[in-house]
């Protein structure tokens, strides 16, 4: 009751629900004055006026916009929103390479033909009939590091990773329908958009863990993640999950594409051209407390990601001084392979300035590297596979800013 | 763990699930499989009939590439595709495409941007060939076409090796 008493005692006349309102309620429409959130205050008392009823397509609190930040080819997932593994399908990265395309379910086929014993076209329900998997993991865009400056989100930092609930057939499956060469080495995916993006693909990736998904946390793929079905090969950098498949073409050598060759390519120090270099390394990002936050001083919990494209992490270490010392963080469970974890770390911040980082072990022993360590190995040139230890500096006053000074050359 | 502790003899036998079929989808045709296979390989397995040099490419450049790539290939909007510069900086065709059939396969099918896959197999080559002479890989007059594309060779072509990285302790 004193609920209600003390919501109603600070509770003005101009607050208090007008005819208008109610009449805006009884016709189905919901007034601005009913739904626009005022900072610190309850505009309604909500215990004196039933909320509305159940509806068709739920969607976020008023309160809650999360928001990809897009730019011409790419939109980044929203990290320091989140506070779990999955990311919503509405908030998956993406990236394009000739936009969205519209494609009908009812007219979508895929054609996997080549060093086959029979050629075959499978509708989407062809591949839903299928023995069905479903597999959580990362996907990750090879571009995804950018250097901004003290004032770069995580989202700006590396917000072209997310993970999702897949679920579709094992590309196994398909390769025993159509009766795959063994001599078969490598495929080809292609795409139905303008880009008719196309990578190959080594043919053991099929035999290991690579999918056709149509669906992306249990519903149908969104439109710009391959509706109605795309490939999925776990671990390995987000363009040769080539989406909206329409052609899986299996031969003895690789088709050498644009996207293999002049592009998603490392120029190494030593002059070499890194090519095929599929596997995205482990990597991890404190999301939280990071920039544009102000802290105060007293208990803080450090939060953030990892993953590995090579399998399990094993390990998040958390520095609160820059480096100088490190403190294992706990991992939230169950921790999977080639999936994004959360690793937590509590902090009592004094008040100092201070720099917080974190550093991800994997199985195969690889431990995240610096930028130096990184730039030491492959030379100025790289742009693809940047997964260097990332921080975020404190001042005294609180403030969170990018360690943008880390990753100077 | 729980493998050895199985007994051999009430182990899983092979697996004949992979050897399987479900009965599923249809047999593609031939006329299907052509409409969609328009990949173009480094041996020039894919390449259709058709030819063009580099003055037959030129009008189709100014028509429908320099409004992007720049009337010499570089200085557009777009990534230039001209240029020879040490390093691959910055990365051009004529020093960061190891094969010239790319060129082929990516002009044919995505480009122009605006309407990819709109160009005739002549007009194809007709680019490929002015992008290749622009960058000084071959002669003026030399036509490209199934028998002679495949044959050139890049400048890049060498500096292009496989993925080294295994995983453990050692960053490379």
């Amino acid at each position: 009751m004193s609920r209600r008493t003390d919501s109603r005692a600070t509770q003005t006349k101009r607050e208090r629900l007008t005819r208008r309102d109610l009449l805006a309620r009884a016709a189905g429409v919901v007034g601005a004055a009913a739904t626009a959130p005022v900072a610190g205050q309850q505009s309604i008392d909500t215990t004196r006026r039933p909320g509305r009823g159940p509806n068709g397509l739920d969607q976020r609190s008023p309160f809650v916009t999360p928001r990809r930040d897009p730019s011409s080819t790419s939109s980044r997932t929203p990290l320091q929103d989140l506070r779990g593994t999955i990311t919503p399908a509405d908030l998956h990265f993406e990236r394009h390479h000739g936009g969205v395309p519209e494609i009908d379910p009812g007219r979508y086929e895929l054609l996997v033909h080549g060093m086959v014993d029979r050629p075959t076209v499978f509708t989407l329900a062809d591949l839903q009939r299928f023995p069905a998997t479903s597999r959580t993991c990362f996907l990750e865009c090879s571009g995804n590091l950018r250097r901004g400056g003290p004032e770069t989100l995580p989202q700006m930092v590396c917000g072209l990773t997310s993970q999702t609930e897949w679920t579709g057939v094992m590309l196994s499956a398909l390769f025993a329908e159509v009766g795959a060469d063994p001599n078969a080495t490598w495929f080809l995916a292609e795409g139905q958009d303008a880009a008719v993006m196309t990578r190959s693909i080594p043919a053991e990736k099929a035999f290991d863990d690579a999918m056709v998904v149509y669906a992306q946390n249990g519903d149908a793929l969104m439109p710009g993640n391959g509706y109605p079905a795309r490939l999925l090969l776990p671990g390995w950098e987000g363009n040769a999950s080539v989406k909206w498949l329409r052609r899986i073409e299996l031969a003895d050598q690789p088709f050498m594409t644009r996207e293999e060759t002049s592009k998603y390519t490392d120029p190494l120090g030593d002059g070499t051209v890194r090519q095929f270099s599929f596997v995205m390394d482990a990597r991890s990002i404190i999301t939280d407390p990071a920039y544009p936050r102000v802290i105060e001083p007293g208990w803080h919990e450090i939060r953030g990601l990892a993953w590995s494209g090579r399998g399990r992490i094993t390990n998040v270490e958390v520095s609160v001084d820059g480096g100088n010392s490190w403190e294992q963080a706990a991992l939230q469970g169950p921790v999977l392979p080639k999936a994004h974890v959360r690793f937590r770390h509590p902090w009592n911040w004094t008040g100092g300035p201070a720099e917080i980082m974190s550093r991800a072990t994997d199985e195969s022993g690889y431990v995240q590297p610096t930028w130096e360590t990184l730039r030491a190995a492959r030379g100025p040139n790289t742009r693809y596979h940047q997964n260097p230890i990332t921080s975020w500096t404190i001042t005294g006053s609180g403030r969170v800013l990018f360690g943008a000074e880390r990753l100077q050359a | 763990m729980l493998a050895a502790s199985v007994p051999v003899a009430t182990a899983q036998p092979p697996s004949t699930r992979t050897q399987e079929t479900f009965g599923l989808g249809r047999a593609a045709t031939t006329a299907e499989i052509e409409a969609l296979d328009i990949d173009v390989r480094p041996d020039g397995w894919g390449l259709p009939p058709g030819r063009g040099n580099a003055a037959d490419g030129a009008p189709v450049w100014e028509r429908t590439c320099q409004v992007c790539h720049g009337p010499e290939g570089k200085g557009g909007t777009a990534a230039p595709v001209v240029g020879r510069a040490p390093n691959g900086r910055p990365p051009t065709v004529g020093n960061f495409w190891p094969y010239a059939t790319t060129l082929y396969d990516y002009i044919n099918r995505a480009m122009p941007r605006n309407a990819p896959g709109t160009l005739t197999p002549d007009q194809v080559y007709g680019v490929v060939a002015w992008i290749l002479v622009r960058n000084e890989i071959i002669p003026n007059d030399a036509e490209m076409n199934a028998e002679t594309l495949p044959q050139v060779v890049m400048p890049a072509r060498a500096q292009f090796v496989p993925d080294d990285r295994r995983g453990g302790r050692e960053v490379r």
